[in-house]
């Protein structure tokens, strides 16, 4: 709108001034772009911040309190344990989750499997499954009394322990997300794998390596700049853990709080304790953190490579 | 590129002063004293016409509103499911902060009211005469909407005295007696266990509604609102102890189903016989039907035990009430919906539906108290209920911020069902962080 707006003014304006020589064409292509982004990327996060620095009481209503919010934040011990809850999620799942698919993206990409395009689908296919409809068809299987883990139970005389507990939960919320994403890194690191030139392989082999050697050697320097990328998803992917968890509270109230994740800590200050500003807060500081963590993975993983 | 950038930036900021704007302006208070409408007005307003837009997640008033509709030519009501519970809650809060969109009906259960009379943001209804309507409302539903005060923020729409529902052919079976006290249901349900590993007596995951409702019938009074701006949150009277000991019983011997009311497992138990019992409000039978078709014959309806042998103690479970928000524009039309719809010949029309009443002269009507269930073998199960609804002492109250405390109620308390945390000790810390709460949100709390 202010775009639009000078762009009136600088037409109709007074006849010789010297600005009027300027060409506005440039802006005006512009500013459809400005517009949107503006719109959908920044005011978002400019109305986060501003709500911020704000407190919206039962009693009193709304006071501005500078940096109040973040202060609490800083001090919040749920929001704490949650960060430190994906962190142990994050530096445990992602590596198992990445050394998973590059073993099958590696196998497919070694020519010597039967049925690869069957192989290949299958193992993606979990990836077209909403998350929603995965964690509840994982919550069903979890169940020890009418899921898997209770047939199992049945059948055997086993006593498996509960994967709702709250001591297992995050590990079974962990080969949930696994599930989920094995296929979907193994075709980014398989369609990185199969733009390595052939001739390179023909080379080694004329040198007399062997298969180990080609990929160490080889393949996993080319496919670097995929293992960074899916590595900075899987972070974010971990900091932002949310739908897992939030389904599967409805099975497991009391092992998965409402300040579990700080994803799920932000969407019950909001939704349950009205608490709009304080979430933003969290919100922001939760960005932040996972922005530097994401840049410092992304810096050191391309120094390597230069 | 800088150019760009500050082109943007302006753009941003005019963006932000909208929408600030918008959010900013959006607060307004009326004054304490209730607006004084006549019957005449009401009469008025009806004879005018109009629409009215209504939120609720009640299926039973889809029939009111069509009725209402007939009824009143040129009255138009627009029945919307803003979503359950607190779902619906917060798209009211933000509507009423923004200042628009707000409905000029909306269903609000007994708990969560003290949240928005606290704020005012519905209408004392007094000033419309539902004051005098008092006596014509059971006496826990009723305290609800007073807020134990003399205002009245809202009608009750229902009530959910407690009872308890069993299914017979299992205690049949097993040659177990009917409980009538909480020692004797905690025998009960080693009994069961013992003959039938599989067989629980209930279900419980840490439910603060079945919780607070069974606080409430130990006589424990944990909540205090002492005015406006000062609570009491404190689990340490008689009856939070007899609650405690006995609930205690039944967690550490295992006799708890771990399966949370309302999930696939929990009808599924029920339908196989693995949950024998339910202490819940009088508004189940529905959901029994429709949910444990299987179980039709085989389950009862009996008074809800009790903390002391021969005792006669009753507690509300769940109901909600209508109530009119104060940013309504069409308050007339809105106040004679509710009247109809909560008190006057909606009423019957919600119980044939199925609803369980909140007025005196349908729980005591002859019809009412008659009705056969076939799904309880014939059983009258109305008499139970409506002895309950008269039991329930009426001095319980809730937080201004139920929802809330709730919401964190498996977060604290919950702990005690999943380790070694002890139920009193779940409690404390459900008090601790609800007073925590309270003190944030600028209340002065006594614990």
């Amino acid at each position: 709108m202010a775009t639009l707006q000078s762009a009136a003014v600088g037409r109709a304006g007074p006849p010789p001034p010297r600005r009027s020589r300027r060409s506005w064409a440039g802006w005006g292509f512009v500013a459809p772009f400005a517009l949107v982004f503006a719109l959908v990327f920044l005011a978002p996060i400019a109305y986060s911040i501003y709500l911020s620095l704000f407190q919206d009481r039962l009693i009193g209503g709304t006071t501005f309190v500078g940096l109040d919010n973040y202060q609490r934040a800083l001090d919040d011990p749920e929001f704490w344990e949650g960060l430190g809850r994906v962190t142990l999620f994050l530096a445990v799942q992602v590596p198992i989750m990445l050394g998973i698919a590059l073993l099958v993206a590696l196998a497919l990409d070694s020519g010597r499997l039967y049925g690869k395009s069957f192989f290949r689908i299958s193992i993606f296919l979990p990836y077209a499954v909403p998350a929603v409809v995965a964690t509840l068809m994982w919550g069903f299987l979890y169940g020890t009394r009418f899921g898997l883990v209770g047939d199992v139970n049945d059948a055997f005389g086993a006593e498996l322990p509960d994967p709702l507990s709250p001591d297992l939960v995050l590990a079974s919320i962990g080969n949930i997300v696994t599930w989920e994403f094995v296929g979907y890194n193994m075709l980014i690191f398989y369609a990185a794998l199969r733009v390595i030139p052939h001739s390179l392989y023909e080379a080694a082999e004329i040198d007399g390596a062997s298969q180990l050697r080609v990929i160490t050697a080889i393949k996993l320097p080319a496919i670097r700049g995929a293992l960074v990328i899916a590595t900075i998803f899987s972070i974010i992917g971990s900091f932002q853990l949310f739908n897992e968890p939030s389904i599967l509270q409805d099975l497991a109230p009391n092992a998965i709080t409402t300040s579990y994740t700080p994803n799920l800590y932000t969407y019950s200050l909001s939704f349950n304790g009205q608490q709009q500003n304080y979430s933003a807060t969290v919100a922001i500081i939760m960005g932040l953190i996972t922005m530097v963590i994401a840049y410092v993975v992304q810096l050191r993983g391309m120094r390597k490579g230069a | 590129m800088s150019l760009n950038t500050r082109r943007a930036l302006r753009g941003l900021a005019l963006v932000c002063a909208l929408t600030l704007g918008a959010a900013a302006c959006g607060s307004s208070d009326d004054g304490d004293s209730p607006e004084n409408v006549s019957g005449k007005d009401i009469d008025a307003a009806l004879k005018k016409g109009g629409k009215i837009t209504v939120w609720a997640w009640e299926p039973t008033l889809k029939k009111v509103a069509e009725d209402f509709e007939e009824k009143h030519p040129g009255v138009e009501v627009d029945l919307v499911n803003a979503g359950t519970n607190d779902k619906q809650y917060t798209a009211l809060q933000n509507a009423m902060s923004a200042g628009k969109g707000v409905p000029d009906v909306a269903q609000i259960e007994y708990y969560a009211l003290g949240q928005f009379a606290l704020k005012e943001s519905v209408t004392d209804l007094s000033g419309f005469g539902a004051d005098e309507l008092a006596s014509s409302y059971s006496r826990g539903p009723w305290s609800a909407v007073s807020q134990g005060g003399d205002k009245t923020y809202a009608l009750p729409m229902d009530s959910g005295p407690m009872a308890l529902f069993y299914n017979k052919k299992l205690f049949d079976k097993h040659k177990i007696a009917v409980p009538t006290t909480w020692d004797e249901y905690v025998d009960a349900a080693r009994a069961l266990h013992k003959a039938d590993p599989k067989v629980y007596i209930t279900n419980d995951t840490g439910d603060a509604g079945l919780t607070t409702s069974l606080l409430w019938q130990a006589g424990a009074r944990p909540f205090d609102v002492k005015n406006k701006t000062a609570v009491g949150i404190d689990f340490k009277d008689k009856g939070a102890a007899a609650y405690t000991g006995t609930w205690q019983k039944l967690i550490d011997d295992k006799l708890l189903a771990p399966i949370t009311s309302w999930s696939d497992e929990w009808y599924q138990g029920m339908a196989k016989g693995t949950i024998a019992t339910l202490a819940i409000g009088a508004w189940m039978p529905a959901n029994l039907a429709s949910g444990v078709k299987s179980g039709a014959g085989d389950w009862r309806v009996a008074p809800l035990p009790q903390w002391t042998k021969g005792g006669k103690a009753s507690a509300e479970n769940g109901g909600s009430s209508l109530a009119l928000p104060t940013a309504s524009r069409n308050k007339e039309l809105a106040y004679a919906f509710i009247e109809y719809a909560n008190h006057g010949a909606g009423v019957q029309t919600r119980i044939k539906d199925g609803a369980f009443p909140a007025t005196n002269t349908d729980l005591t009507s002859d019809k009412f108290q008659q009705t056969k269930f076939p799904y309880f073998g014939g059983q009258k199960a109305n008499q139970v209920f409506a002895e309950s609804a008269a039991r329930v002492p009426a001095d319980w109250k809730y937080l201004p911020f139920q929802v809330y405390s709730n919401s964190v109620f498996n977060d604290t308390a919950g702990k005690a069902y999943v380790s070694d945390t002890s139920l009193a000790d779940g409690l404390k810390s459900w008090q601790r962080k609800s007073a925590e709460y309270g003190k944030q949100q600028g209340f002065t709390v006594h614990e």
